[in-house]
């Protein structure tokens, strides 16, 4: 089974859901797909003894081939290609390697080299097999990443994935082909607003989803009467505990420090299961 | 005209109820929120919409059945998967290329525009407001993230506005690059917890990597100081200036309840802090 846990809103809580629940629940896949700023392993802590660059095909111009004729640059729909006079330049950063300007060279003057945009990881901490995805500091494209990191799933395990924030073309990435999302949020305005957004992601894809309040207390109880009207189901409520925050910012995991919250996380595994 | 860009790396930080309470702060200021994604600024400032504009990102494969000869060389072509058995395009998938249109023998395929989202220009209680939504699962965040700073700096040329203030959108990706590239200061939002220490390190590699100087406020620095001292020692390393450290305090979760700025909302030390934050910061704006 695999569950997204996903939120709109940035901080509201998706890698402590995503942990706890994982470590919860003593044997699981882990995939940390937020690549821009993965924190998973803070938590999960296992030992990384796998690392693997992600590459993506990027032209490469042969100059004694190319007549300069502009149509690659006329026809790439990213702007990764410009034809300067007698010259060419490939910004390869803004390229998809969708194969569009080969297609269209009538020099055949178009070659296809590699470019590392990136890595995935592996490692492991008890029944833990953890995946997380690092995009290069500069690099654009968070897509190949999560592509990558996500053909590590195993079908087998239950596996927990780490969403990015956000609502775009990257959280569809993770998300899909999902069998539950958790999306997590908290009592406040922002929360709601980001929430009832994350939603409209879920329901797009048809993936099944219910919610988790984070900082439970801080706010108001707007999200609350808004999940009773819809009928959305609360999974779970975390209070605001100073405890709770502290050992977030030191990177200590709830479930590790508290047989309550183990529990609490298990019956969390237990309820989704029973929704799927 | 000066543009201030207020980032974070890990999301949840502070950054938009930081930049309501500059709003709050600011004489002569024109606002942009370019987290188009998940856009929260509005919740505050309240816009009233002036301009609304649909936007196209990129555009989408649109397959005439009825010309379709189904030799499949779409599908074996797409290098994003977008086309199914039964040649029907995926619009999550579709990335708007056009070399399916390109190879199609008998000209079944047309790239059409895809409805992105909006974007306004709107006016709020402290200035003018340029803003954005993105429809549910579109791409090009980037390209309306551009628009959004477009539309910004022609409200400020037109109104004679000397500062822009952006409110970024979390990570260090596409979004995130559009959002900070040219400006003339970045603004850091941070906490002390690990997983935002290790953000921090990793979206000040994105400003440096992009030649923009940046500054740090520690928001929350309180919960944590083992880990506050942490941010300050890095900083210092590396030259980079922390213009404030703000305490908790659940005024922030309250005003945010009641559509105020902080500033508007409490009148006591809390806001002083933060007023020493914005003068700390325009005062390397202009430095």
């Amino acid at each position: 089974m695999k569950i997204a846990v996903a939120s709109g809103k940035g901080g509201t809580g998706k890698t402590t859901v995503a942990t706890n629940l994982a470590l919860s629940l003593g044997e699981a896949q882990f995939l940390d797909c937020d690549v821009e700023e993965p924190n998973a392993n803070i938590f999960i802590k296992a030992r990384i003894n796998e690392s693997k660059n992600v590459k993506v095909k990027i032209p490469e111009i042969d100059k004694n081939k190319c007549n300069y004729c502009g149509k690659c640059s006329d026809f790439c729909a990213y702007n990764a290609l410009a034809v300067v006079k007698s010259n060419i330049l490939v910004f390869s950063e803004l390229c998809h390697s969708c194969g569009g300007c080969e297609l269209v060279c009538p020099m055949d003057a178009i070659k296809w080299s590699e470019r590392i945009i990136g890595k995935v990881e592996h490692g492991q901490n008890k029944g833990i097999y953890f995946y997380h995805g690092l995009l290069n500091v500069g690099e654009m494209q968070a897509i190949p990443i999560i592509k990558a990191l996500k053909r590590k799933i195993n079908k087998k395990k239950i596996v927990i994935i780490d969403v990015p924030p956000g609502t775009s073309c990257p959280v569809i990435e993770s998300i899909i082909g999902s069998d539950y999302c958790i999306l997590v949020t908290e009592p406040t305005p922002f929360g709601l607003h980001d929430l009832k957004l994350a939603i409209e992601v879920v329901k797009h894809l048809s993936i099944p989803f219910g919610v988790v309040i984070n900082r439970d207390g801080i706010g108001d109880k707007r999200v609350e009467i808004y999940c009773e009207k819809e009928k959305i189901p609360v999974l779970l409520k975390i209070p605001e505990r100073k405890k709770i925050a502290q050992l977030y910012s030191k990177g200590i995991a709830i479930v590790n420090k508290s047989y309550e919250w183990h529990e609490m996380f298990v019956q969390l595994f237990y309820r989704i299961q029973d929704e799927v | 005209m000066k543009q201030l860009s207020i980032i974070s790396g890990k999301g949840g930080t502070g950054k938009t109820s930081i930049v309501a309470a500059f709003a709050s702060l600011a004489n002569n200021a024109v606002f942009a929120d370019c987290d188009v994604d998940a856009a929260d600024l509005h919740l505050i400032l309240k816009p009233k919409i002036k301009n609304k504009k649909g936007f196209h990102g990129l555009k989408i494969a649109s397959i005439d059945k009825e010309i379709c000869n189904k030799c499949k060389k779409c599908i074996d072509i797409c290098k994003f998967s977008a086309i199914d058995k039964y040649i029907n395009v995926i619009k999550d998938f579709c990335e708007g290329c056009c070399v399916c249109e390109y190879v199609c023998p008998v000209d079944a395929i047309k790239m059409i525009d895809r409805d992105s989202g909006f974007s306004f220009i709107s006016d709020t209680r402290f200035g003018p407001m340029s803003h954005a939504l993105l429809n549910t699962a579109e791409e090009a965040s980037g390209k309306l993230v551009t628009e959004v700073r477009n539309n910004a700096k022609k409200l400020a040329e037109e109104q004679n506005k000397e500062i822009i203030i952006i409110d970024g959108p979390p990570g260090i990706g596409c979004p995130v690059i559009s959002s900070i590239s040219g400006v003339d200061l970045v603004l850091v939002i941070t906490e002390p917890t690990l997983s935002a220490i290790h953000d921090l390190e990793r979206i000040l590699d994105v400003a440096h990597h992009f030649q923009v100087p940046a500054i740090v406020c520690i928001n929350k620095f309180d919960i944590n100081l083992d880990n506050t001292k942490k941010i300050e020692k890095y900083c210092k390393e590396n030259c980079i200036e922390i213009v404030g450290k703000i305490p908790y305090n659940n005024i922030v979760t309250k005003s945010m309840i009641n559509e105020k700025t902080v500033i508007e909302y409490s009148n006591g030390g809390f806001c002083d802090i933060i007023i020493d934050v914005w003068n700390n910061t325009k005062r390397r704006l202009y430095a």
